[in-house]
C-alpha cells in the first residue's frame, strides 16, 4: 500500500504533500465561494410562493417544490408559438453557429499561425484591434451590413456574424503557435498537403483549444447572440427572448421564470461538462525525437 | 468608419456634420463627467485586471494537477458565475443596504458595526463593491484558455527541468510553465484588458444608471449614454475612439511585461 502511494507520487516531480493539501484546502473554499450562484438559482426554482418573496430573503430551500415546474409549462401550453419551436430555434442557432465558427476560425488560423503569407501581421493585429473596440458604437455599422446582405429578420443575422467572431480566430492562432515547426516539416516531407497536415496533425494538437472554443462560442449563442436586434418575427426568437416575456408577467411570475433560468442553464452546463472532461494532454512534441 | 464618424455631429436622423476636433476638446475640456468615467475605469482596470488575470493563471494552474474528471467539476464550479447569465444579481441582495442584506446583517450581528452600511448607493464603497463582484465574475475566457493550454504543455520540459536542478514547484512555474505558455498568456491578457476597461453592465445592474454622484461611472457608462439615450453619435464614436486609445496602450504595456515573463 505505501509502496503503491510512493509510486504514484513519484510520478509528478517538485510537489510536496502538506503544500498540496493547503493548496486543495484553499481551492475547496474558493469553490464554495464561486459555487453560491448556482445553489441559489437551483434554490429558486424549487421554492414554494410564500418562500420567495421571504424577507430577509435565504439561499437554501426550506420547503421544496415542483410548483414552479408546473407553472411554466402551463404558460406555455398557451403560448401562440409553442415551446418547441423556441428551443429548436435556440438548438439551431447555438449548434450551427458554434460548429461554424469553430471550423472557420481554426482554418483561418492555421495559416495566420504557420505559413508564409505576406501581410499576415497586419491582417492579425486587425482582427486583435476589432476585440478592442466598443460593440456598442459598431452596432449601427453591423446593422446596415445585415441589410443590405438581405438577412434582416432570418437565422443567418446570427449565425453568420458568429462565424466570423474574432475571439476564435485569436484563440485558435495563439495555440496553433506552439506547434513545432518540425512537425510540420516532416509531415510535408512524408507528401501530406496541406489540407491533410491540417485535419490530421494541427487540429488534433489543439483539440484542447477547440473544445474551449466551443464553449465559448456555444455560451454566447444559447442566450441568442444579437437576435435580439436582428430578429422580429416571433416564431423565429430564441428561448431567452420567449423567457423574457414570461419575465414581463410581472411578480407573479417570478417562481417560473426562475425555473426557466435554471433550464436556460441546464444545456451549456452539459456542453461545458462534456468538453471539459475531453480536454486531455495532447503531446504537442509527441513524436519527435531530436 | 467610427473614428470617421468620431469628427462629425451625427445624431442618426441627418447626415453627419463635419465639426473637426470639437468632440474631443468638448470631451476634455467641458465635459466634467467623462474626467470621472476615465479616472474610475483606470483605477477599475488597473485593481481588476491585473488581479483577476493572476487569479485566473494560478487557478487553472491548481486546477491542471487534479485527475480529469475531478478537474471538470471543479472547473463548472469557478466558471459557474460566467455560465450562469444575470446570477450576480444576488449580490444586489447581499449588499443590499437594509439591515437585511447579508453582509449588513452579518455584520451587526457580530458587532463591526452598528448600523447599516449603504453598501451600493454611497459613493464611498460603491466602486469597490463592483470590483469585488467583477473579480468574482471574471474568471471566465482567460482562466479556460490557460486550462487549455495548460493542457497542451509539453511534460517532458518539466522533467528535464528537474534533472537540469529546478527545486519547486514555484520554480517550475516561473522557468519552465510560463514561458511555454507564452501565447496563451497573451490571448488571456488581451481578453482582460478588453474586459476590465469595458465594465458597465454590472455597474447598471447594481447601482443603478446612472450611479449616485456617478462615482461608478465608467467610459462605457458614458457611451452608452451618448451613443443610446442622447443619440448624439459622433460625440459617442469619439468616447469610443479614447477607449480604444486606452485600452491600445495597455496592451502594449502588457505585451512587454510578457516579454519579460520567466527570464
Amino acid at each position: 500500500m505505501k509502496l503503491a502511494i510512493q509510486l504514484r507520487r513519484q510520478k509528478k516531480v517538485n510537489r510536496s504533500l502538506p503544500a498540496d493539501m493547503i493548496l486543495i484546502i484553499i481551492l475547496a473554499g474558493l469553490g464554495t465561494f464561486m459555487a453560491i450562484p448556482f445553489v441559489y438559482m437551483i434554490g429558486m426554482a424549487l421554492k414554494p410562493l410564500d418562500e420567495m418573496f421571504l424577507f430577509p430573503p435565504t439561499i437554501l430551500v426550506r420547503n421544496p417544490t415542483l410548483n414552479n415546474f408546473f407553472d411554466l409549462f402551463n404558460i406555455f401550453a398557451n403560448s401562440w408559438v409553442p415551446i418547441s419551436r423556441y428551443m429548436f430555434n435556440t438548438f439551431f442557432i447555438a449548434f450551427l453557429g458554434t460548429g461554424g465558427h469553430v471550423i472557420l476560425a481554426s482554418m483561418a488560423a492555421y495559416p495566420l499561425a504557420k505559413l508564409d503569407i505576406k501581410g499576415k501581421k497586419v491582417l492579425f493585429t486587425m482582427v486583435v484591434l476589432s476585440l478592442m473596440f466598443s460593440p456598442i458604437v459598431t452596432s449601427i455599422p453591423n446593422y446596415l451590413t445585415i441589410t443590405w446582405l438581405g438577412m434582416l429578420n432570418t437565422y443567418w443575422s446570427v449565425i453568420i456574424p458568429a462565424f466570423a467572431s474574432s475571439l476564435g480566430l485569436f484563440l485558435m492562432k495563439q495555440f496553433m503557435e506552439q506547434i513545432p515547426d518540425a512537425i510540420i516539416e516532416s509531415a510535408k516531407i512524408d507528401g501530406a498537403s496541406e489540407y491533410r497536415i491540417f485535419w490530421n496533425i494541427v487540429m488534433p494538437t489543439v483539440k484542447p483549444a477547440w473544445l474551449t472554443l466551443i464553449i465559448f462560442s456555444f455560451n454566447g449563442l444559447w442566450g441568442g447572440g444579437m437576435s435580439g436586434t436582428f430578429i422580429y418575427s416571433e416564431q423565429l426568437k430564441p428561448m431567452g427572448a420567449a423567457f423574457a416575456t414570461i419575465l414581463a408577467g410581472g411578480i407573479a411570475r417570478t417562481g417560473a421564470m426562475s425555473v426557466a433560468a435554471l433550464i436556460m442553464m441546464i444545456v451549456p452546463i452539459g456542453v461545458f461538462i462534456f468538453s471539459q472532461s475531453n480536454v486531455i494532454e495532447t503531446m504537442s512534441t509527441s513524436g519527435m525525437k531530436d | 468608419m467610427a473614428f470617421v464618424l468620431s469628427f462629425t455631429y451625427y445624431n442618426i436622423l441627418e447626415p453627419p456634420k463635419w465639426i473637426g476636433w470639437d468632440n474631443y476638446a468638448n470631451l476634455f475640456i467641458k465635459d466634467e463627467i467623462f474626467l470621472i468615467a476615465v479616472k474610475n475605469t483606470i483605477l477599475f482596470a488597473v485593481i481588476t485586471g491585473p488581479l483577476s488575470y493572476i487569479a485566473c493563471f494560478l487557478l487553472a494552474w491548481l486546477i491542471n494537477e487534479l485527475s480529469p474528471k475531478v478537474r471538470a467539476v471543479v472547473t463548472l464550479l469557478f466558471y459557474a458565475p460566467s455560465l450562469s447569465g444575470n446570477a450576480y444579481l444576488i449580490w444586489k441582495i447581499a449588499f443590499s443596504g437594509d439591515s437585511f442584506g447579508y453582509i449588513n446583517a452579518f455584520l451587526l450581528k457580530w458587532g463591526f458595526i452598528l448600523k447599516p452600511v449603504q453598501w451600493l448607493t454611497d459613493p464611498k464603497y460603491m466602486l469597490a463593491v463592483l470590483m469585488l463582484v467583477q473579480l468574482w465574475l471574471s474568471l471566465g475566457t482567460a482562466f479556460l484558455a490557460f486550462i487549455a493550454g495548460l493542457q497542451s504543455m509539453d511534460r517532458t520540459l518539466i522533467e528535464a527541468g528537474a534533472i537540469d536542478g529546478i527545486k519547486n514547484r514555484w520554480q517550475e512555474l516561473w522557468f519552465i510553465t510560463l514561458p511555454s505558455m507564452r501565447p496563451q498568456l497573451m490571448f488571456g491578457a488581451v481578453m482582460q484588458i478588453t474586459g476590465s476597461f469595458a465594465v458597465a453592465d454590472i455597474a447598471t445592474q447594481l447601482v443603478g444608471f446612472p450611479s449616485p454622484q456617478y462615482a461608478a461611472h465608467t467610459i462605457v457608462n458614458h457611451l452608452i449614454d451618448y451613443g443610446t439615450l442622447r443619440f448624439e453619435m459622433g460625440y459617442a464614436c469619439a468616447i469610443a475612439t479614447v477607449l480604444f486609445i486606452i485600452m491600445l496602450g495597455a496592451n502594449q504595456l502588457v505585451q512587454k511585461l510578457l516579454k519579460k515573463v520567466g527570464d
